[in-house]
């Protein structure tokens, strides 16, 4: 068959656009929703929270407990970087003042100077996914804010959006900084995001996410905020809590009992 | 007409060269730090961008600053700007390639950036970052090539450039809108969550990229035989005063707001930061009473018409614009957004030389495309006769006349 160049041309343009337009079908048609069974087994929620009781943490850990971050930073290869600049962090504690930057009434509590537990708040309105222009940050049903890895080009607009903190980038290699690797959790590379992730991956094979696994004093508990009848309604129900910077309207899926 | 640009006396080779170095050596650091990761930059997780978003955000009101040569001409008849529109757009396409170039240099993982484009997400404001870059670029690339072919062959240029031109006009200040949305937008960063920003943004960029294309004029009358012509070096002067007092008001508007009511939630912290310093550090404090001193010299010999009128203090004054504005947008807004970090703790940042180096590379880059560009629209100039003459009307046809 003979073809022109004219016909050529127009059919290798078409094709082009065939090519181009086939991620905004697919945006339009929001076919990119996860479309994975759950496992048999797997923890669902309706939407995951976790409460905090910094009280038993102080008391019984005497503040020099660290369970939930070792097994946390464990799990998932989260690399010991000595330069705090690179740091990549998980789960770790800052001061009162600092964690609650615009709440110091609490002061009256005497929770002036005491460390908290801050993590990733899972917003219910994430900054971080409303600003990634890849999708490699996004939210699921559940309403885990979750990191994609493999997709994330490094351009660190989340971290400049979130307002906790919550997100590391990989400066420098991670791997010669884990001291010992977790083979069930993926490690990452130099240039992508990471932060919390739930525990998503114990979530799946049945098991409640590390750092509330390994508190023993049961200071930190995991459950579905839309079941009544959960554990952490339980705490909101009866115990004073608080949030971080609720004034943002984010609405973090993260609360501290303080009373 | 690209052979124009190969051709050039001893001197424009030497800058050539001298262009070719610097991109050479920002070239060798950029391979460094692909090798090594952004750990080489001074950027940390509290910082998390630096001097290359800064000269990113700064540059796209460069790009945008076109407009002002482009507008009065085609919409009011401004005829002294004809001669130099297509410098004005050959200029918009550098900064926008430098633009790029600077998101590309800062991203984690630049292999993936094709990502952008794979999944475009509506939602983010730096997919429409892109989109509008990228349009921006086509249109001043497309407008300007035409523009001056036709000028070359002494034929009016076609009618569909006009509607190009057109579309360009609301584009150019689209771009830096939706870069101001870029940090406009975000929770918790109290500096730049504010609702004046794009017109600061743009207030400030049609202050520096029209003194610029003043500081070009005089350039090019040193170095070739182009004459923009005092006509249009004196509106455009006009154009920088009204723009940069503008700038200047809005600035005031922020830190009245923050300073009255002291409200930290309107960037009371990071002002404090970076005009007085804060519990010891104070890095960015020269860098912005540098850049308030120069901004008032500037005001006071722009807004003065004899000191405006007189070529030597007239290309002070707008060196002292640009710099003054650079100092303001490209380093003290992007890095001051992030002092204080979330939780009220400072962390100070300084490029690193790799950072600096990479940063002069990716500028040479852009005056290297832009003296191209200038080279060939100066050598169609002089070809013909459109080059030399001064008085007003002189100019190639404008498309007014064409259509």
């Amino acid at each position: 068959m003979e073809i022109s160049r004219r016909t050529f041309l127009k059919l290798s343009g078409l094709g082009l656009l065939g090519l181009l337009g086939a991620p905004v079908i697919d945006v339009l048609a929001k076919t990119d929703r996860a479309r994975v069974a759950r496992a048999p087994g797997a923890l669902t929620a309706k939407r995951w929270a976790l409460v905090v009781d910094m009280r038993k943490c102080w008391e019984n850990g005497k503040g020099t407990c660290r369970d939930c971050i070792l097994a946390c930073h464990r799990e998932h290869n989260v690399p010991d970087i000595p330069e705090e600049k690179e740091q990549v962090r998980w789960i770790w504690t800052e001061p009162y003042e600092n964690a609650f930057p615009e709440q110091g009434h609490q002061i009256g509590a005497a929770l002036s100077g005491k460390p908290f537990l801050v993590l990733c708040n899972h917003c219910s309105d994430p900054p971080c996914v409303r600003v990634c222009p890849t999708r490699a940050t996004f939210k699921r049903e559940d309403g885990i804010v979750m990191m994609d890895y493999h997709r994330c080009i490094g351009c660190r607009y989340c971290m400049a959006a979130c307002p906790y903190g919550a997100r590391s980038f990989n400066f420098t290699d991670p791997r010669p900084f884990i001291n010992s690797v977790n083979p069930a959790y993926p490690t990452r590379e130099r240039g992508v995001v990471e932060k919390c992730n739930f525990c998503e991956e114990r979530l799946a094979a049945g098991s409640p996410p590390a750092c509330a696994a390994a508190c023993r004093y049961g200071a930190l508990v995991f459950g579905d905020l839309e079941d009544p009848g959960s554990a952490v309604r339980e705490i909101l129900r009866t115990r004073y809590t608080i949030r971080r910077k609720p004034e943002l309207g984010t609405r973090p899926n993260i609360y501290y009992v303080v009373g | 007409m690209i052979e124009k640009a190969l051709t050039g006396s001893k001197r424009y080779w030497g800058w050539v060269i001298l262009l070719l170095a610097l991109m050479g050596a920002g070239l060798g650091c950029y391979l460094l730090q692909l090798s090594r990761g952004l750990t080489i930059t001074g950027m940390s997780r509290d910082v998390s961008w630096g001097l290359y978003i800064g000269q990113f955000t700064f540059l796209v009101g460069v790009a945008a600053s076109a407009v002002m040569v482009v507008l009065p001409y085609y919409l009011h008849n401004v005829r002294e700007f004809g001669r130099i529109t297509v410098f004005g757009e050959f200029l918009a396409v550098a900064a926008v390639i430098m633009c790029l170039l600077f998101v590309i240099v800062d991203l984690g993982k630049p292999m993936r950036v094709f990502n952008m484009i794979l999944y475009p997400t509506p939602n983010s404001i730096l997919f429409w970052d892109m989109v509008v870059l990228t349009g921006y670029l086509l249109l001043n690339l497309v407008i300007g090539w035409n523009v001056l072919e036709a000028e070359r062959n002494e034929v009016p240029p076609p009618r569909w450039v006009k509607t190009l031109v057109y579309v360009s006009i609301p584009w150019a200040i689209s771009i830096h809108t939706v870069t101001a949305f870029l940090y406009a937008g975000l929770p918790g960063r109290h500096y730049w969550l504010n609702p004046l920003l794009a017109a600061r943004f743009l207030a400030s960029a049609f202050a520096s990229g029209p003194a610029l294309v003043i500081i070009l004029a005089f350039v090019m009358r040193k170095f070739s035989s182009f004459d923009a012509g005092r006509e249009a070096i004196g509106k455009l002067a006009l154009i920088v005063t009204y723009a940069l007092t503008t700038s200047m008001f809005f600035l005031g508007l922020e830190l009245f707001t923050a300073l009255y009511s002291r409200v930290p939630g309107h960037g009371l912290p990071t002002i404090e930061y970076l005009f007085t310093g804060k519990d010891g550090t104070g890095n960015l404090v020269p860098v912005m009473w540098a850049s308030v001193a120069l901004g008032l010299v500037a005001a006071y010999l722009l807004i003065n018409p004899a000191t405006r009128r007189r070529e030597s203090t007239l290309l002070f004054a707008c060196a002292a614009t640009f710099v003054s504005i650079w100092l303001e947008k490209g380093i003290g807004l992007v890095i001051g957004g992030f002092i204080p970090n979330p939780f009220e703790k400072i962390t100070e940042y300084a490029p690193t030389m790799p950072e600096i180096l990479i940063t002069v590379g990716v500028w040479a880059t852009g005056l290297l495309i832009l003296t191209g560009l200038c080279k060939i629209a100066i050598s169609v100039k002089q070809a013909t006769g459109h080059a030399a003459s001064p008085s007003c009307g002189a100019s190639a046809s404008p498309p007014q006349n064409s259509a």
